[in-house]
């Protein structure tokens, strides 16, 4: 029964894409609402990136001054070892896990409440395809505007790890910038945004799958909006594993 | 004009809403689909404009069968139809004007100031002004409708669907949207469909009244008729109150239309 009900879902999903993917009724409208999805889920995501990942930051480097306390490690290995977790994991899948409740809840509860107030049927009936003028938009504002995301994270994320140097006597500045430098490899930049454009992509679609096809009122607007929170954060989990090990190994 | 012949409909949960129903819709008329809550009115409603599929059956939009139609004939033929629906449907992050603007910016090579200057026409045609800026949650419900109603027929239709257009509303607003709707479908020769069970409605604008019943073609007539009728399952269901059963026995009593 669960098996059959995963395989409906799976199957309704891909057919959702289809609708998605289509080419745009007019295209000027299409541009128009990109840039305000860009503003909406991108640009308003920016204080929040910036708080969580500059404490992210500050607290891994603490952690890793704690942690690495053994003599025989070099002293600018708490600098790598903080560049490393914030360039391979935090920038990308920890921030997409945030940001699937952020960006995740506001999708699937918009999309949900324009289905149960008719408005969905409302552009149906105009002959408008509104998954495509709905979700389109969203999907690729998000999987646009998600690398300069999490390069802001990246940098706000260092950035804190600095403040700790700066404020604190646990570790000087000279051997923090020494260690962010040390053992640079430029693919971990890349591997992050790849990842981050998957789960960014992964947000956008299943909230917009969530919120699309609610039926009754508000109370299921509601489990809409926790299921696209509960459903994206599961399969952005999966891709990290299949990610990590495609593009790392 | 449209045509409904021989539509059923059953949902995945066994229930046969829509037993085998026919029925005819004409145009510059104001057609009322009546009956009780639950006896598939709104499924019939939403089988003509396609938000439901029956399984079986035809619906005939001027000789054009709908459900034969591929994707691209129903995406042209929608922009004939204009739909009022219950709770308006309005979309909440637009404006009126915006609202009304939606179908002229998606459908028409219209340039933004004329399609300004035909929303404004179609809000002055339901009687609404100075709400151009207002978003539709700082508007009342009669107002709501109106804004609906200038949508509906921004691109000229040839069809227009209303699903209970007046639930919500007091009985003098109510009376403005019957008016409206009745001005409207002479005034541009339309085919309205309007799915009610609000009695002053039915009998004060319903020209061509189809009723209802379990999902079954009961009755078909105009309002004067109506008084006339035998049919006691209609007559249970519009004369309900004792006011419209001292009507009838009056109009009977006269002999009047």
């Amino acid at each position: 029964m669960i098996l059959a009900s995963a395989i409906s879902s799976f199957g309704r999903y891909w057919l959702f894409m289809k609708r998605v993917f289509s080419v745009p009724d007019k295209w000027r409208v299409f541009y128009s609402r990109t840039i305000f999805e860009i503003n909406k889920l991108g640009i308003d995501s920016i204080p929040l990136v910036i708080v969580i990942s500059i404490f992210i930051g500050a607290v891994c480097t603490i952690q890793m001054v704690l942690n690495t306390s053994n003599p025989l490690l070099p002293a600018y290995s708490v600098g790598l070892a903080t560049r490393d977790i914030v360039l391979l994991e935090f920038s990308n899948s920890i921030l997409c896990l945030i940001l699937a409740g952020k960006v995740g809840s506001n999708i699937a509860s918009e999309i949900g409440t324009m289905r149960v107030t008719e408005q969905i049927d409302a552009l149906d009936i105009m002959g408008v395809n509104s998954a495509n003028y709905l979700v389109l938009p969203k999907v690729v504002g998000f999987v646009l505007f998600m690398p300069i995301l999490d390069v802001l994270c990246i940098g706000t994320a260092l950035l804190g790890g600095y403040g700790v140097a700066i404020f604190t006597d646990m570790i000087t500045v000279s051997r923090y910038v020494y260690g962010i430098q040390a053992f640079f490899q430029e693919w971990y930049v890349w591997y992050g945004i790849i990842k981050s454009v998957v789960f960014a992509y992964i947000i956008a679609s299943v909230a917009a799958y969530c919120g699309f096809f609610v039926k009754g009122g508000a109370l299921e607007v509601g489990k809409a909006s926790t299921n696209a929170v509960v459903s994206s954060s599961i399969l952005i989990l999966l891709m990290d594993v299949i990610l990590t090990k495609l593009l790392l190994q | 004009m449209i045509e409904v012949k021989n539509i059923s409909k059953t949902f995945d949960d066994g229930r046969t809403v829509l037993h085998d129903v026919s029925a005819t819709f004409y145009t510059g008329k104001t057609n009322l689909i009546i009956g009780q809550s639950g006896s598939g009115k709104t499924v019939m409603m939403k089988s003509i404009v396609g938000l439901v599929r029956p399984e079986s059956g035809e619906i005939l939009y001027d000789g054009r069968d709908f459900l034969a139609m591929d994707p691209e004939q129903i995406k042209n033929l929608r922009k004939e139809i204009g739909m009022l629906f219950q709770g308006s449907a309005l979309f909440d992050s637009e404006t009126v004007l915006g609202n009304v603007m939606f179908p002229l910016m998606m459908f028409t090579s219209m340039s933004p100031a004329e399609q300004r200057e035909r929303a404004q026409f179609c809000l002055a045609r339901v009687n609404l002004h100075g709400a151009d800026h207002k978003y539709p949650a700082e508007i009342s419900g009669g107002m709501q409708k109106r804004v609906a109603i200038a949508r509906a027929i921004a691109l000229n239709p040839k069809y227009l669907f209303c699903d209970e257009p007046n639930s919500g509303l007091d009985p003098r607003t109510s009376l403005v949207i019957d008016e409206l709707l009745s001005d409207i479908t002479h005034e541009y020769g339309i085919t309205t469909i309007i799915n009610t069970h609000d009695m002053n409605s039915v009998m004060g604008i319903g020209e061509n009244i189809v009723f209802i019943k379990e999902g079954r073609p009961g009755w078909v007539g105009n309002s004067r008729e109506l008084f006339h009728s035998d049919n006691k399952d209609l007559n249970d269901f519009v004369f309900a109150t004792q006011l419209f059963r001292d009507a009838r026995s009056y109009i009977r009593e006269h002999n009047r239309n």
